[in-house]
């Protein structure tokens, strides 16, 4: 063939011979492990596309800056009083938007040629799915910690110091993590990555609105406080402001769980079946 | 027993539907271990589907598979540590390097991180990718990928190899390079199931061939019998002169012991040819009876003269394939 006038040919055929003669059989390395490799995987594609992040880096920080700047004033008697309230609110806003990314770029991933070597392989059925989402708890904390380094330029400072936030941090990540399954699940059942954004939003829009993020809800008509009552957003937000502040209880927390933890139970399943059924 | 089964796949009644399109037609296959086994059709034959079928990506609606001696319905992941797939369109993340591409299938498949590394760095190197392996693989030419696809399946050597179309739209050369990559890997003792547009492909690969049409094997043997059945080339003559084609198809016809048919160009005519020694005493006789050639060639059929001889009507919607009569 062609190959042979290759002078270096026959050194590469050399190689070749050599390396398609070894037969290493390693043994499967188990599911956490199988995991863990789609995590890094997710972690190369934010390497490779940075501007992936962009989105999750910029609407924080204008909602930050606009919110305090405008409506600190009004909302609080001064912005710095209102940035001290506002910014666990958009540490919740901001983790909640991202993890619509998870379905987004799911979407998009599945259909493409590699997920069939992904299926034909010895591997943890779900892996390249829950690799996804623990690689995007990265993608949470990075944005996170943007936020709370905007915050801390424009005076926002936690009472509870360094530890309240890796703690808030973590707690962040956790409920995106669990409610992230819910973006999956709709990643899995609709065609293309821009109706899993739409519906996404219509998802999330009213969950952040009304909600405690922005104003107290003491001022809001009763309906409405009884819904912030038991939004989980809101109930997230409570206990990250709990947490900054020092004044969390065990309570605050499981409350601020417990959707997550639902979302998990209930979708979790749903998405592996999704995911297993033939395509 | 499942080691020294003496067939690498076999198949009885294999059937897949889509609706009510049935893919996969009651396809009845036998791979012996060892061999290079080529599914040749046109688009929409079925391929895809079979090849899919087998490395368990789908379950069949009716029919039995027996892969590397276990069953793909009751036995899937017993066959998938066993087995490599190179898929129609490429298996390979796009987004990642070269390096990194194979560095995580290692990963995935349990070689610890620096074997992965080392494995990775000699399969860039044994295909030729060295150069590019810290490239996105979005960047690879046609020809790259396809390389960069088979040591993606290779990483663990595989007892059986699933190739889907490997060489369809590459050059000549890459053609030729992965060829060449295909038959050290059989010397290996991998089984090869590929599949193909290409009856040339088909020929200088496959131990034995199987043509698809709409979900069934309607030939089946080694190249030598497939062209026995089908004629070893075909001539296709031109005229000078479009008045003297029923002539010249007369005389061809008497000459060849052929079938001679008309081409869509007034002046052309085509025989299947069983017999090469045969088409220079025929084009002798034609200018000697005064019939002027302006041109003629002799290759091997193309799918649609494949089908053609086989079937009696051309393929539903082949892909036209200018290198399948070179
Ligand atoms: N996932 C699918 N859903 C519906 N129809 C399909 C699907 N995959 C293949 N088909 C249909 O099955 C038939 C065979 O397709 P395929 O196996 O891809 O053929 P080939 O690989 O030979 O080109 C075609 O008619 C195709 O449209
Ligand atoms: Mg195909």
């Amino acid at each position: 063939m062609n190959m042979t006038s290759n002078p270096r040919r026959s050194d590469v055929d050399q190689t070749l011979r050599k390396t398609l003669a070894a037969r290493h059989a390693p043994t499967s390395p188990g599911a956490v492990a199988n995991a863990l490799t789609f995590g890094w995987r997710a972690l190369l594609k934010i390497k490779h596309m940075p501007e992936q992040l962009f989105d999750v880096i910029v609407t924080p920080i204008m909602f930050t800056v606009m919110f305090t700047y405008l409506f600190g004033g009004a909302l609080a008697g001064s912005t710095d009083a209102y940035l001290q309230f506002l910014l666990p609110g958009i540490l919740v806003q901001t983790v909640t938007f991202t993890s619509i990314y998870t379905g987004f770029t799911l979407n998009g991933d599945i259909s493409k040629g590699v997920f069939d070597r992904f299926r034909s392989m010895p591997i943890w059925k779900p892996a390249p799915i829950v690799g996804a989402m623990v690689g995007d708890t990265v993608r949470y904390t990075v944005s996170s910690l943007i936020v709370v380094a905007v915050g801390f330029i424009m005076g926002f400072r936690a009472e509870t110091g360094a530890s309240g936030i890796v703690l808030s941090i973590l707690l962040l990540d956790l409920f995106a993590f669990g409610i992230g399954w819910i973006f999956t699940t709709l990643a899995l059942t609709v065609r293309t990555p821009s109706t899993v954004m739409t519906l996404s939003w219509l998802v999330l829009m009213p969950l952040t609105f009304a909600s405690n993020i922005f104003v107290d809800p003491a001022t809001m008509p009763g309906w409405l406080q009884a819904i912030v009552g038991v939004n989980p957003v809101a109930l997230l937000v409570t206990a990250v402001r709990g947490i900054m502040s020092g004044t969390v209880t065990a309570g605050e927390i499981g409350f601020a769980l417990l959707a997550p933890a639902l979302v998990t139970a209930i979708c979790a399943p749903v998405a592996m079946y999704l995911y297993g059924r033939e395509r | 027993m499942h080691q020294h089964h003496p067939l690498a796949i076999e198949t009885s009644g294999l059937v897949k539907c889509f609706g009510t399109n049935r893919a996969v037609d009651g396809i009845d296959l036998q791979v012996r271990q060892g061999s290079i086994y080529g599914l040749l059709g046109p688009n929409g034959a079925g391929k895809t589907t079979t090849v899919r079928l087998l490395a368990t990506l789908l379950r069949p609606d009716a029919g039995k598979a027996i892969v590397l001696g276990r069953d793909v319905v009751r036995e899937p992941d017993e066959i998938r540590r066993q087995i490599s797939l190179t898929g129609q369109f490429a298996s390979i993340d796009e987004d990642l390097t070269g390096y990194e591409n194979l560095v995580l299938l290692a990963r995935l498949l349990g070689f610890s991180r620096s074997q992965s590394k080392a494995r990775a760095g000699e399969l860039l190197d044994a295909f030729d990718l060295e150069d590019a392996s810290r490239r996105q693989a979005k960047t690879y030419s046609g020809g790259m990928r396809r390389r960069l696809d088979i040591a993606a399946s290779i990483i663990s050597t595989p007892d059986l190899l699933f190739l889907d179309e490997p060489t369809t739209g590459l050059d000549p050369r890459s053609r030729g390079q992965v060829w060449e990559l295909i038959r050290m890997l059989v010397a290996g003792g991998t089984t090869v199931l590929l599949t193909t547009q290409y009856l040339e492909e088909a020929d200088q690969l496959a131990d034995r061939i199987a043509v698809i049409d709409r979900g069934s094997v309607i030939a089946e043997g080694t190249s030598t019998e497939l062209k026995a059945s089908i004629g070893s080339g075909v001539l296709h003559v031109r005229l000078s002169d479009p008045a003297q084609r029923d002539a010249a198809r007369q005389l061809l016809a008497e000459r060849l012991g052929a079938l001679v048919h008309l081409e869509g160009d007034p002046r052309a005519l085509a025989a299947q040819v069983s017999d090469p020694d045969r088409v220079a005493a025929a084009l002798v006789a034609l200018s000697a009876s005064g019939i002027a050639v302006s041109d003629f060639s002799l290759g091997q059929p193309s799918l649609d003269e494949v089908f053609f001889a086989l079937t009696g009507h051309a393929a539903a919607s082949a892909d036209q394939s200018p290198e399948s009569a070179l």
